[in-house]
């Protein structure tokens, strides 16, 4: 047996300190595509942005061929999927029951919860970044008439970007509220659709205007807000986000683990 | 330097563990023993900070286990085998945590050797493993930071025998270096060959605690005869406490002289006569975990 390495203490740094926020969120980074179930599910993403951008390039008018339709027809993967990777991160590690050695390595939970929305906020860039490449490739090949090709304001990318990042945390805050993943990505879909259902009631109409994500989230990636609007998302956001995100974080540092 | 004082859990006002209180030096392996279901697991819990006491606290290298900056550097934990993600590969179920501890990634090779995960091994998922394969990645995840203290809970599950002895010699030789060792198991045997110090746990409660010679003292002898009816016969008339060991022959509460005496009175021939060891150390667990079916097994 070769003991060498148990008395080789391999520190390199001081043993005492404290990990950063930053490699706790590259190591939130890492076990999201380090899984079989992860990688596939990433690659599922690009894969079907691919494909859409390339649908479009093919069968679209020249309007549709544009960068900036192009760019908002290539976020739809994303931000369809990207929160179920949010609550995947989240849940996996209590259906894997990797929180035993998640928590032994970082003991404040906190720190972990926040090196996942983190992460969360690092991939929403990573995935903008795909898709901006992608519609940039498309609008150059497919060669679009249109007077307007190249037109994309910046601060569509922002509101993109801030989209896509929200998604995510409310996939986390979902998943943190609930840990177990069916559960979670069930309610993840239905919740805003029953919700939705509610708002087409009259007397209900002015709060979900305030309240519901498909009116006052999905605006984002549209057109460029205006300060109301903004208002709004930010609203419906404390209700879908921040609510859970912090419910969750209650329920995570207290949850007894066995 | 591991301590517990006087922890206490209960779950819905029942008491899973209570008052439960011991100490681990450096340089020593204490083994932590008792049948399912006594207390081990939530007992380990609340000393590595995953549960929280309802009364005494845990204390690990001076403080709680949660006040140290990179516990993995200082402490290496093996909770449960079973529990890493099953889609991960093994080598990166190492190297993802080499990365959040700070280590250099060349000790997670290291480690695979030494716990004998071969490279097909280590590119294997997770879930393709078996409870002895996995328990090995565990034990090399818990070596991982360099650690000064190991907490093992149930280490030996699923080795083979050949693999329970590699990892006895692994603890001794990490003991032996200054290294601080706690280890949980159900079988006596295997804590008995193990560990230096033993604290045993009956339905939350410590039992006993000491070396094994402090918790034989006062032990009985081991007799054995082809007759056994006639040997108990004699020696009740010699007015001798006796009782059936676990696993045959009778246990006396005298020395052997006396029961060797008392045999020759009695015209019974005995085929064994001694001091009585594990058969003691066995008969003592059974009385203080009593009612346990599965303990000391």
């Amino acid at each position: 047996m070769s003991t060498a390495i148990l008395q080789a203490p391999g520190r390199g740094g001081e043993p005492d300190r404290r990990p950063g926020l930053a490699r706790l969120t590259q190591i939130e980074l890492r076990k999201m595509t380090d899984t079989r179930s992860g990688f596939w599910l990433q690659f599922t993403v690009i894969g079907l942005t691919v494909a859409l951008v390339v649908l479009v390039c093919a069968f679209g008018t020249d309007e549709d061929r544009t960068l900036r339709s192009l760019f908002s027809a290539s976020v739809a993967p994303a931000s369809f999927l990207l929160p179920v990777v949010g609550v995947l991160l989240v849940t996996s590690e209590w259906t894997q029951r990797t929180t035993l050695i998640t928590f032994t390595l970082v003991p404040h939970r906190s720190r972990v919860v926040a090196a996942k929305l983190l992460a969360g906020v690092a991939l929403s860039l990573a995935a903008l970044v795909i898709c901006l490449v992608l519609a940039v490739i498309g609008t150059a090949v497919s060669g679009s008439g249109a007077e307007d090709a190249w037109a994309l304001p910046a601060e569509l990318l922002g509101q993109t970007v801030v989209y896509l990042a929200t998604g995510m945390a409310i996939g986390i805050g979902f998943g943190a509220v609930l840990l177990a993943s069916a559960p979670a990505i069930v309610l993840y879909f239905l919740l805003p659709i029953l919700w939705s259902g509610l708002g087409a009631i009259p007397a209900l109409e002015d709060a979900a205007r305030w309240l519901d994500p498909s009116r006052s989230l999905s605006v984002m990636t549209d057109h460029v807000m205006s300060a109301t609007e903004w208002a709004r998302a930010g609203t419906t956001l404390a209700l879908w986000m921040v609510l859970p995100v912090l419910v969750g974080l209650w329920r995570i540092r207290r949850s007894e683990l066995r | 330097m591991i301590e517990a004082h006087g922890l206490t859990k209960r779950f819905s006002g029942r008491a899973v563990v209570e008052d439960v209180s011991f100490s681990c030096a450096p340089g020593t392996i204490t083994g932590f023993l008792g049948p399912n279901g006594a207390g081990k697991t939530t007992t380990l819990l609340m000393l590595c900070g995953l549960s929280a006491p309802d009364a005494g606290h845990g204390v690990v290298l001076g403080g709680p286990y949660r006040d140290l900056p990179n516990p993995a550097r200082r402490v290496g934990i093996l909770l449960d085998a079973a529990a890493q993600h099953g889609g991960r590969r093994g080598r990166e179920a190492l190297a993802v945590s080499a990365q959040a501890m700070g280590v250099e990634v060349a000790r997670v090779d290291g480690l695979l050797e030494l716990v004998g995960l071969d490279r097909a091994a280590a590119r294997k998922r997770v879930r393709q493993y078996s409870l002895g394969m996995r328990q090995r990645l565990g034990i090399a995840h818990a070596l991982l930071g360099a650690p000064e203290v190991l907490i093992l809970d149930e280490p030996a599950n699923g080795l083979d025998p050949e693999g329970m002895r590699w990892m006895r010699g692994l603890l001794r030789y990490f003991a032996d270096q200054g290294g601080t060792v706690l280890l949980s198991s159900h079988l006596l045997r295997e804590v008995e060959a193990t560990a230096d110090r033993l604290v045993i746990i009956g339905e939350g409660r410590i039992a006993a605690q000491g070396t094994r010679a402090e918790l034989l003292t006062g032990a009985s002898t081991l007799a054995r005869a082809p007759d056994q009816a006639a040997l108990e016969a004699a020696l009740r008339a010699a007015g001798l406490a006796v009782r059936a060991a676990t696993d045959g022959g009778l246990l006396v509460d005298a020395e052997p002289d006396a029961v060797g005496r008392a045999a020759l009175e009695g015209g019974v021939a005995l085929s064994h006569l001694g001091p009585s060891e594990s058969a003691g150390l066995e008969q003592l667990f059974f009385d203080l975990t009593a009612g346990t079916p599965e303990a000391g097994q």
